[in-house]
């Protein structure tokens, strides 16, 4: 038992998120006869989901810095059917779209920002009057139309990694970017132990510290099989790999970075961090801007998986895309929240939605599934919190990919064995 | 079940008979008397942190009968208040410094908040703006009693406060401060239509801060010293004037609470001059007036005043404006005039202020230790704006070992901390930042005697690295013991500066309740 503490930071129930996750998988692996587990449910499950991911990845930070943003939707949908006609209409290049597409998402994110941070608008009438305005603009600008996209656009949302090298029976590109991954993993974790053991700090032992990088690459090893093996010309999917270096880049920005540690000190504290030299008020401005240009790209990535732009593309997108960030331990009062955990949040939500589906549940029963487990992970962290016990959100708000968490965890284990305490 | 025994004069109308509040770990009221007599004006006097408004508290039943020992006797009879409305229905009403009015609704829908007249269940609006206008006559206030609160002054609201005691049919009335947020004919005006209540035999007690105020329409006065009741004056007989006040309030010890220090005072580095500032909201009112002062390296500058008057909002204004409309005065550092528009100026100038509310503006209370001690000074560890985490905790240990931090770990979250350490962490913070000077606002408030002393070492240990440290405290007791040089504020101006050698509680005391400086 004190083994299983050790190894999971003393406390099990801080890793509910993941145990949702892994348990739901398994759940639908048995129920659907090992179809969830396969390459072409997973290529799907990414597909289907890397756009409201990304959302989520933007919407966290929103949401860590005290606002909502309601808009995203509409303005994925506004910026998918600018750069088709773009691209139809004046022959751009794929790539020239695409730049026109994160341009007019940092526009759309000014003009949001500068009502919000500089005028004092609440970001929720801004972005209620957004998710209108930019709908409109959209069924304006096509005519409510729907307007087809090239090809070598449709590789954005729908593209696999080319094969090359020998002909091994996977894919070469696959099994190389895992095998990195793997490499990194482990390299980080272990010069972060040796840091953190020089600096005189608490570590783990060194079997705890394996045993959890060699539980890590296991997985990670796993999905590179699965992505590797799919029918041949699939790969790791386009999406799925702008999804990971997202993950990557903003997961660092949030957790290593002075604009990172800006953000959470405004959702926290907006008076401390003002008097800490903080400017607020461009902090607010940053985090609406970005959310704008992800929403364009994930707008652009759905148009490229659907071969066309429609007039009702992304609707309801803003709500799974807070669904998962609230999933995923932020709190609405701000302060609070991961990157990561967000997209734990989000893929609880696309594995309820992909199994249900395998399954042949109706779609009126997933939504009621759906907003059940909405309700009951934000009850189970409130009703925690209250109980003055550790919650998911303190687990996922401490980062995953942070590289002192085993010093951290070190201390709440070696805490958990003084006898005196309840 | 006893009845009390009467006064000499007039019969009393309420008795307190030794109130004694405990919060954890602090003894608010011990053993407080206070006799009331029927139709006087009765002031209670003490320092900030005194016991005044939590034996109010204790009065109307904001704190319910069974968390306090003592007796409450109220016309005659033992009252156990289980909350407001216990004692409004007894005939005590109180009026807090905060008014508690709806700004958005109008004079006559505030009169009657949560007293509606009705008549089968619905709102009587008839009814009501018959009494209103008899009740705002009362008081003496002529506008209609539609207008909406938030369009007349605070003066004005007071009133409608007043009016509204009045419709609850009041027959003790406690207003605390009431003439603090008011201007000099407003405050008239209150103080005879509490003359006039009198006249009515409707009692009053009253809190204030000015003394003046008090001379001029107290028939008696209690005072009140660290939670204890001191004295009962009787203004007619006894012959009191405000040195005899003051006297009553300050009257204690120095204690040698203070570590020794000997102080290095070097050359003078910062210096404000003609200061003025606006209230954020309301342009036409300044919070500070025309303040002049200057800090010398090594020197510890203590900032005296009575709660309200302007130094937080001095000290927040020079801090990057972080409070207030600028409107005027220069603030020169090392003989050079500088601008400072925004605090990440005044940081960088070297400037560091400590905040009064640690919870609400100091910290961030879901940060832990190490992400809090770094706070004012990321980029000092963080290279190409990417944070060295490994330098954020060798930072942060430093200052755990040397503020001598008490905590399991630098990883620990700031609310588990106690106040004092939590000052500690926000002391490191400021520390960090490397200042030239630092303001620290009420840096022991909130914290127990051992880690005061520690505290004030820490101070002390600054000014001798040459730092300015300008100590803004509520305390005489600790501003006396710790300062080298005091400036008295009163009214957001700056009445005085007294050298420590000269430097008496009296003194200062009538330097920080007057606009008058003395010869």
């Amino acid at each position: 038992m004190n083994a299983i503490k050790q190894l999971f930071g003393g406390n099990t129930r801080q890793f509910g998120m993941i145990f949702a996750l892994v348990a739901l998988v398994v759940f639908f692996q048995i129920m659907t006869e090992g179809v969830t587990l396969t390459s072409g449910n997973l290529m799907n499950l990414l597909n289907g989901n890397a756009y409201i991911l990304i959302l989520a990845i933007g919407m966290v930070l929103v949401i860590i810095a005290g606002h909502i943003d309601l808009s995203v939707g509409s303005i994925a949908a506004f910026v998918g059917i600018t750069v088709a006609l773009a691209i139809r209409d004046w022959d751009l290049p794929w790539w020239a779209g695409v730049l026109l597409g994160l341009a007019l998402g940092a526009v759309i994110g000014a003009w949001q920002g500068f009502w919000v941070a500089y005028i004092g608008i609440p970001a929720f009438i801004v972005t209620l009057a957004g998710m209108m305005l930019f709908r409109g603009l959209n069924q304006f600008v096509g005519k409510s139309n729907t307007i087809p996209v090239p090809e070598d656009f449709q590789y954005l949302g729908a593209g696999y990694l080319p094969e090359i090298g020998p002909n091994t029976g996977y894919n070469n590109l696959t099994v190389l970017l895992g095998l990195a991954t793997v490499a990194l993993v482990v390299t980080m974790g272990l010069r972060g132990r040796a840091k953190a053991a020089r600096l005189g700090a608490v570590v783990a032992p060194m079997w705890v510290q394996a045993t959890k990088l060699a539980l890590i690459s296991a997985a990670i090893l796993y999905a590179t099989y699965l992505f590797a093996t799919g029918r041949p010309g699939t790969s790791l999917p386009i999406p799925g790999i702008i999804l990971i270096g997202l993950v990557l880049f903003y997961g660092f920005i949030s957790s290593r970075t002075v604009i990172g540690r800006h953000i959470y000190a405004v959702g926290g504290n907006r008076h401390a961090a003002e008097l800490s030299g903080v400017r607020s008020k461009k902090v607010n401005f940053m985090v609406m801007m970005n959310m704008a240009i992800l929403a364009g790209l994930a707008g652009m990535i759905f148009v490229g998986r659907s071969t066309a732009s429609g007039p009702s593309d992304g609707m309801m997108w803003e709500l799974d895309a807070i669904a998962a960030v609230f999933i995923g331990g932020a709190a609405v009062t701000g302060g609070v929240g991961t990157v990561v955990g967000s997209i734990i949040g989000g893929l609880v939500m696309a594995v309820l939605n992909n199994g249900l589906q395998l399954l042949g549940v109706g779609a009126d029963a997933t939504q009621i599934i759906k907003g059940l487990v909405l309700l009951a992970a934000v009850a189970f962290d409130v009703y925690n919190k209250s109980q003055g016990k550790p919650s998911i959100t303190g687990m996922l708000s401490r980062g995953l990919l942070t590289k002192n968490k085993p010093q951290a965890e070190a201390v709440e284990a070696a805490e958990d064995k003084i006898p005196t305490r309840a | 079940m006893q009845t009390p025994p009467t006064g000499h004069q007039s019969p009393l109308i309420l008795e307190m008979r030794s109130i004694t509040k405990e919060f954890p770990g602090v003894k608010a009221l011990a053993d407080v008397n206070l006799a009331v007599r029927a139709g006087e004006i009765h002031a209670i006097c003490g320092e900030n942190g005194a016991g005044k408004s939590t034996l109010m508290k204790v009065l109307s039943g904001v704190y319910p009968h069974g968390t306090y020992t003592g007796d409450i006797y109220f016309q005659g009879a033992v009252q156990s208040f289980r909350d407001i409305n216990a004692s409004e229905q007894a005939g005590i009403v109180i009026i807090h410094q905060e008014l508690a009015l709806i700004p958005e609704l109008s004079i006559m829908e505030n009169i009657f908040l949560g007293n509606e007249p009705t008549r089968f269940g619905i709102i009587d609006w008839a009814a009501a703006r018959v009494r209103a206008m008899e009740l705002l006559a009362r008081v003496g206030l002529a506008d209609s009693p539609d207008t909406p609160i938030k369009e007349i002054g605070v003066g004005k609201q007071q009133l409608v406060e007043i009016a509204k005691a009045l419709n609850k049919s009041v027959k003790l009335l406690i207003l605390d401060e009431p003439t603090a947020a008011l201007n000099e004919s407003d405050s008239q005006h209150l103080l005879d239509l509490i003359r006039g209540l009198k006249g009515k035999g409707i009692t009053s007690i009253m809190i204030s801060h000015k003394l003046n105020e008090i001379e001029q329409v107290a028939d008696s006065i209690t005072i009140l010293r660290d939670g204890e009741s001191i004295e009962t004056l009787d203004v007619a007989n006894d012959g009191v004037n405000e040195d005899r006040i003051i006297k009553g309030m300050v009257g204690r010890t120095l204690e040698s609470r203070f570590p020794d220090h000997t102080p290095q005072i070097g050359e003078k580095f910062f210096e404000v001059n003609h200061w003025n500032v606006a209230h954020p909201q309301i342009p036409d009112r300044m919070v500070c007036k025309d303040s002049s002062f200057f800090v010398r390296r090594g020197e510890i500058v203590g900032f005296a005043g009575l709660m309200g008057a302007g130094r937080t909002e001095l000290a927040r204004s020079i801090f990057g404006r972080s409070y207030g409309k600028f409107v005027s005065g220069t603030i020169t550092l090392n003989g050079q005039d500088i601008v400072l528009r925004n605090v990440a100026q005044a940081i960088d100038a070297g400037l560091g202020y400590v905040t009064e509310d640690r919870k609400t503006l100091g910290l961030n209370l879901l940060d832990d230790i190490k992400a809090t001690t770094v706070a004012a000074n990321l980029k000092e560890i963080s290279p190409r704006s990417i944070v060295d985490r490994n330098r954020e905790f060798e930072v942060a240990e430093h200052y755990r070992k040397t503020l001598r931090t008490k905590t399991p770990s630098v990883e620990e979250g700031v609310n588990k901390l106690s106040g004092g350490n939590q000052q500690k962490v926000v002391l490191a913070k400021w520390m960090f930042t490397q200042p030239d000077l630092l303001i620290l606002d009420e840096p022991t408030r909130g914290i127990d005697v051992g880690a005061k002393f520690e505290i004030y070492g820490i101070i002390q240990e600054l000014a001798n690295q040459g730092k300015g440290v300008i100590v803004i405290s509520s305390e005489l007791p600790e501003l006396l013991g710790l300062s080298d040089r005091i400036y008295t504020i009163f009214e957001g101006a700056v009445t005085g500066v007294v050298d420590k050698s000269e430097a008496t509680p009296e003194h200062l005391m009538r330097l920080m309740t007057s606009s008058r400086v003395p010869a």
